[in-house]
């Protein structure tokens, strides 16, 4: 009993912990959908999204304005400061490399990367910045079946809320208004909806904009976690598996890659770990994508791949 | 795209032109390198300790005019806390000034592990206060590393020390659970085998659980904590990994005053970012804690009050701005010794090696320095390159550091063998006869 | 007027299909060759400028001609055969702790099975090239999956490897000789009685690997292999039915590339560090090595050397920079400076060239073939 009780709460954590995953992942399956850019920058516009966030929120709060108001003054000057690079991104690394191969454009964000890392850090400061806007303390449930009971965190739980919350909103985003079956068009063939009158670059724009709204909302999640730091940036390796398992295009698909991600590889570094050496779930989601790619090249949900000579 | 081939020439044209004249330097200058990180994921500890050091030099220049007379010239390199970064910050900086480098300081274990050999060759000292390579206390086999006042194994000791104390004696000891939570890396390596040794001798169960770098990630690690439930969890992190396993531990309940941190997990970027959750979260001290001194006074005389401090007037005083100027300390009175016998002029890696091994500090001289109450007599020889091996433990109410036990000494009859041991194969592999240490003076 | 073909006739086959057609290019190359083979270490013995000091050759020089190399072989998977891999760093890994291996002894106790294989240490040569063979076993296992997975989604793949490996060399002790921190520390380096100490040795002995290797690879690209790869590179189901097999296309790309990396990683470790742990060959080197083979051109080995001076040396430069023209910025400024300007200097030649260099290299021929002439 103690055993699976024990199991339980690995099990939950590990799938709470790849809601989280999720959160990041989505901001890449966003731009991948649309423009078929790999945005490797994703984990740095969580940083740049972030920084924002707590250095207003704390400059806000010192100069004595009410908390919730300066929360919300906080997150739409980060909003700002997202729709900023998100045009820039557009207007001066996207706009000019449409129509270059996959690898070309994937290392452009990289070098995005680079920059947003350096202007984030330059302007906002490279310090750690706690940011308390969820709890974090945990429940535990169950505790007459189980001793000790199951630890649930409660960041995790709010974790899971919001990316349900915002799957479900980009999913009406993307289903029911102009903006968003514009989007889904451009994702198709961007020449034939080009010729339709959809205007290309406007699109490309709100995707990233949409992209680092995204960040915005992991950013209040994993700064709680960890503090808003440069660490943040790390968060980019570890959702890459995620959407590959999910499949690039599919958002359903990175949640449901972040719930087998997080569980498998919390279960494997508990009960495996210890018996090769720990330390295992470095690359044990890798492995895993690795795995589900031999079956499905284009991971669970992803579109399938046709080849024409 | 003429014109990008053409900017690239005009930058490598500057380049040859910067990189390779020699500086225009005063001939009475002493160089000193200073390998630091204000960027990357270790920032946030590497920038406070980088301050404290920058403003040491800044005060001996200001205030005594430069170690008798020899002014201190340094220069700061990047290395972001990668290793291959500062092989070649090093290899920048070796041989500037109008002597070389005085001593280099890399404050990264894995920097310290790839440097020691070429160091060596380079006749340049690598002083790694409190960190780098445990074996390198054996001056006999490493001529020219100084990991001075306490290494890994002697922090281990004293941790263990401080437990077995929590716990009412050595014999407590025997049928406890002690894991260790360590950085994937050569620093956080480092202890094991120390306790390893530890726990044969008290007869307590020791289990090492690797966090991988950055550790931003622990949440497994801390859900194996809270089923095997051990009494002591030590802390080796370094950076963004120490917050968050506070903030883990706090998650999964586990007591925070039950972690014990070493003495590079025992600032204040590590306590912060975890809040009231932090509380009651003990590390161990190398000898200073947080707080202001004699010394400070002068800081803010000469430097704060002048404008060129490097920090903010409220963050001197912090535990990693301290240990940056108790090791810039260490370095200046090292030149000072070397002075006395090589004159009062610039001198090289060579020298300064000889008044490193030679460098006694007195009770009298460190409170004449303005350090006393922060560090205990520090004594150096051919044979013990640590100089000291004290340590206390420190714990976090919430707002401060406080001071919660006395001096511990790290037992040498346990570390001596496994030191000898490891020396000696090390020496074996590089063909390093050691130096006898009985005819040095 | 200098660059003009006119004149040079080829009468046989052979010299029509000579690695350097032109008469300029092969002067060219033999006087770089011998500035490097000569001109480099006689400067360097006598300590002329600007190897006043040793910070060329060592902060510069071995560095770049060792990630040379790895970017020729990441050149290969990645340029010649469009398998796009990320794991380039864990291929150096691999050799690096293979030549390790070899070269302290090898032990594995199987005691389940009565007995151990024990290899005595071997010559340090021979433990190099065989750690470049174990990088290929290794590359071959990894390349499988290419033959159903394509594109970015093989990248990601090929982080597999990357992030495998990483941690295997960090946690499974028998890498390391049980060194308990975990950090390794290289051989002497004994070529046949000969000691490589010095730095100018030390540069020598990389040449001579990056030389030969090299010219094995360029005339490996021009052969009928090269030929295949290129085929699979440009349209792989075209290349397919017209004869060419997949497998055995994909798979030898595969095992050169890690060959050549797999060498550099062990001259990395033996030759340049010295005494190494497992994030020296991090994925940030993977990340390097692939903008290296990107920025110096796709299917090139010029490139290749072009693209890997630039990623090296820049950030380099922007960093001393600064403080060589006495400008007062804070050591945290720069380095975010370099950063942004890296970064944007990047996406600026993505834009501007995405073919890289090389690209660059072969307009910058044509326009002084016609020199100074228009037409």
């Amino acid at each position: 009993m103690i055993a699976f009780g024990q199991f339980l709460e690995v099990l939950i954590g590990g799938l709470m912990s790849g809601v989280l995953y999720s959160l990041v992942a989505l901001g890449f399956v966003l731009i991948f959908k649309a423009s078929g850019v790999f945005n490797y920058a994703q984990g740095a516009m969580v940083l740049l999204a972030g920084l924002a966030l707590v250095r207003a929120l704390d400059l806000l709060v010192a100069n004595g304005f009410p908390l919730w108001v300066a929360v919300v003054l906080a997150i739409g000057f980060a909003a700002v400061i997202m729709a900023a690079t998100a045009w820039l991104i557009e207007r001066f690394v996207i706009g000019p490399l449409v129509n270059q191969d996959a690898l070309t454009l994937f290392m452009s964000t990289i070098g995005v990367t680079f920059v947003i890392e350096g202007v984030a850090e330059m302007i906002f400061g490279s310090d750690v910045y706690p940011l308390r806007l969820f709890p974090t303390d945990a429940w535990f449930l169950f505790e007459g079946l189980f001793p000790g009971g199951i630890l649930v965190n409660k960041l995790d739980v709010w974790g899971a809320l919001i990316a349900g919350i915002l799957v479900g909103g980009l999913a009406i985003f993307f289903q029911r208004t102009k903006t968003g079956r514009a989007l889904r068009a451009v994702a198709d063939d961007h020449l034939a909806a080009h010729s339709v009158g959809i205007p290309i670059s406007w699109i490309w724009f709100v995707v990233w904009l949409v992209a680092g709204l995204v960040a915005l909302v992991a950013a209040t999640v994993w700064g709680t976690k960890l503090g808003v730091q440069f660490s943040i940036t790390f968060l980019a390796l570890k959702a890459l598996p995620v959407l590959i398992i999910g499949g690039l295009t599919s958002i359903p698909g990175a949640i449901v890659g972040g719930l087998i991600v997080g569980a498998g590889e919390k279960i494997a570094e508990v009960y495996l770990g210890p018996s090769i050496g720990g330390g295992i779930e470095y690359w044990f989601a890798y492995v895993l994508a690795l795995a589900v790619l031999l079956v499905r090249p284009q991971g669970l949900f992803g579109e399938r791949i046709i080849e024409r000579i | 795209m003429a014109g990008i081939a053409r900017n690239v020439l005009i930058l490598a044209a500057a380049l040859s032109g910067a990189a390779f004249s020699a500086p225009a330097a005063a001939q009475n200058e002493q160089f000193v390198p200073i390998l630091s990180y204000r960027t990357g994921p270790y920032a946030v500890n590497g920038a406070p300790y980088a301050n404290g050091v920058v403003d040491y030099y800044n005060l001996i220049n200001e205030r005594d005019g430069g170690i008798n007379g020899v002014k201190i010239l340094f220069e700061e390199c990047e290395t972001a806390y990668a290793t291959d970064k500062g092989v070649e910050c090093y290899e920048r900086l070796k041989s500037k000034g109008p002597t070389g480098a005085a001593f280099i300081n890399p404050l990264s274990t894995g920097i310290t592990f790839a440097l020691t050999e070429k160091t060596a060759t380079d006749k340049i000292p690598i002083i790694t206060m409190g960190y780098g390579r445990a074996d390198s206390k054996n001056g006999a086999v490493f001529a020219y590393n100084f990991p001075l006042l306490g290494t890994y194994w002697s922090a281990a000791d004293i941790a263990i020390q401080h437990i077995a104390k929590e716990l009412g004696g050595f014999d407590k000891l025997k049928g406890r659970k002690i894991s260790l939570l360590y950085h994937d890396s050569p620093y956080g390596k480092e202890p094991i085998p120390m306790l390893q040794v530890l726990a044969q001798k008290y007869g307590f169960e020791f289990t090492p659980i690797p966090v991988t770098h950055p550790g931003v990630e622990q949440k497994s690690q801390w859900l194996a904590i809270r089923q095997q439930r051990p009494d002591y969890v030590l802390v080796w992190g370094w950076g963004v990994m120490n917050s968050t396993a506070i903030k883990e531990a706090a998650a999964v309940a586990y007591p925070r005053d039950k972690l014990v941190g070493v003495w590079w997990s025992g600032a204040e970027p590590d306590v912060t970012p975890a809040g009231d959750q932090a509380a009651g979260y003990k590390s161990l001290m190398l000898q200073h804690g947080a707080g202001k001194f004699p010394v400070h006074a002068d800081l803010e005389k000469y430097i704060y009050a002048k404008g060129k401090g490097s920090t903010e007037p409220g963050k001197i005083g912090e535990v990693l701005y301290n240990r940056g100027l108790a090791n810039a300390m260490l370095g200046v009175e090292a030149i000072r010794k070397a002075q006395e016998k090589f004159g009062k002029k610039p001198l090289t890696g060579e020298q300064v090696r000889w008044g490193l091994e030679n460098l006694i500090l007195t009770d009298a001289r460190i409170k004449e320095l303005g350090f006393e109450g922060m560090l205990k007599p520090v004594s150096i020889s051919c044979s013990d390159h640590e100089g000291a091996r004290y340590g206390r433990v420190q714990q976090w109410d919430g707002k401060g550091w406080k001071i919660i036990s006395d001096w511990y000494t790290a037992d040498e009859s346990l570390i001596e063998p496994l030191v000898a041991d490891v020396s000696a194969k090390y020496a074996a592999e590089k063909k390093i006869k050691p130096r006898d240490c009985a005819k040095e003076t | 007027m200098l660059y003009r073909e006119a004149g040079q006739f080829k009468t046989t086959y052979a010299e029509d299909m000579a690695i350097f057609p032109i008469r300029q290019d092969r002067i060219a190359l033999a006087i770089l060759v011998g500035i490097a083979f000569i001109g480099v270490p006689l400067l360097a013995t006598f300590h002329v400028w600007p190897f006043g000091s040793d910070y060329l050759l060592w902060a510069i020089l071995l560095p770049f001609l060792i990630l040379a190399l790895a970017a020729i072989g990441t050149n290969i998977l990645v340029g010649y055969c469009g398998q796009i891999s990320l794991g380039s760093g864990a291929f150096m890994a691999i050799g690096a702790y293979s030549a390790y291996k070899l070269a302290t002894g090898v032990h594995i106790p199987l005691a389940s099975l009565g007995f151990a294989i024990a290899i005595p240490p071997l010559p340090v040569l021979a433990s190099i090239l065989l750690g470049g063979l174990m990088s290929a076993g290794v590359g071959i296992l990894f390349g499988i999956p290419s033959l159903r997975i394509k594109g970015l989604y093989l990248a990601v793949a090929t982080l597999a490897a990357q992030f495998f490996f990483d941690w295997a060399f960090l946690r499974l002790p028998w890498f390391t000789n049980y060194a308990p921190s975990g950090s390794v520390n290289a051989p002497e380096l004994d070529f046949f009685g000969v000691v490589v100490r010095t730095p100018v040795e030390r540069y020598l002995l990389c040449l001579l690997f990056v030389t030969v290797l090299a010219v094995l690879a360029k005339n490996l690209v021009r052969g009928n292999l090269g030929r295949q790869w290129m085929a699979i590179r440009d349209m792989d189901i075209a290349a397919e039915l017209i004869g060419i097999r997949p497998l055995y296309a994909k798979l030898t790309a595969f095992a050169v590339s890690s060959f050549i990396i797999g060498v550099a990683g062990a001259l990395w470790g033996f030759v340049y560090l010295g005494s190494w742990e497992p994030l020296a060959f991090s994925i940030e080197r993977s990340l390097d090595l692939l903008f290296m083979v990107i920025i110096g051109g796709l299917g090139s080995i010029m490139g290749s050397f072009i693209g890997a001076a630039f990623i090296l040396i820049v950030p380099i430069l922007l960093n001393v920079l600064p403080t060589e023209l006495g400008l007062p910025l804070s050591t945290q400024t720069i380095t975010h400076l370099q950063f942004i300007i890296f970064g944007s200097l990047i996406c600026y030649l993505l834009i501007k060239e995405p073919h890289g260099f090389a690209r660059l290299i072969s307009i910058g021929k044509e326009k002084l073939r016609l020199w100074p002439f228009p037409y």
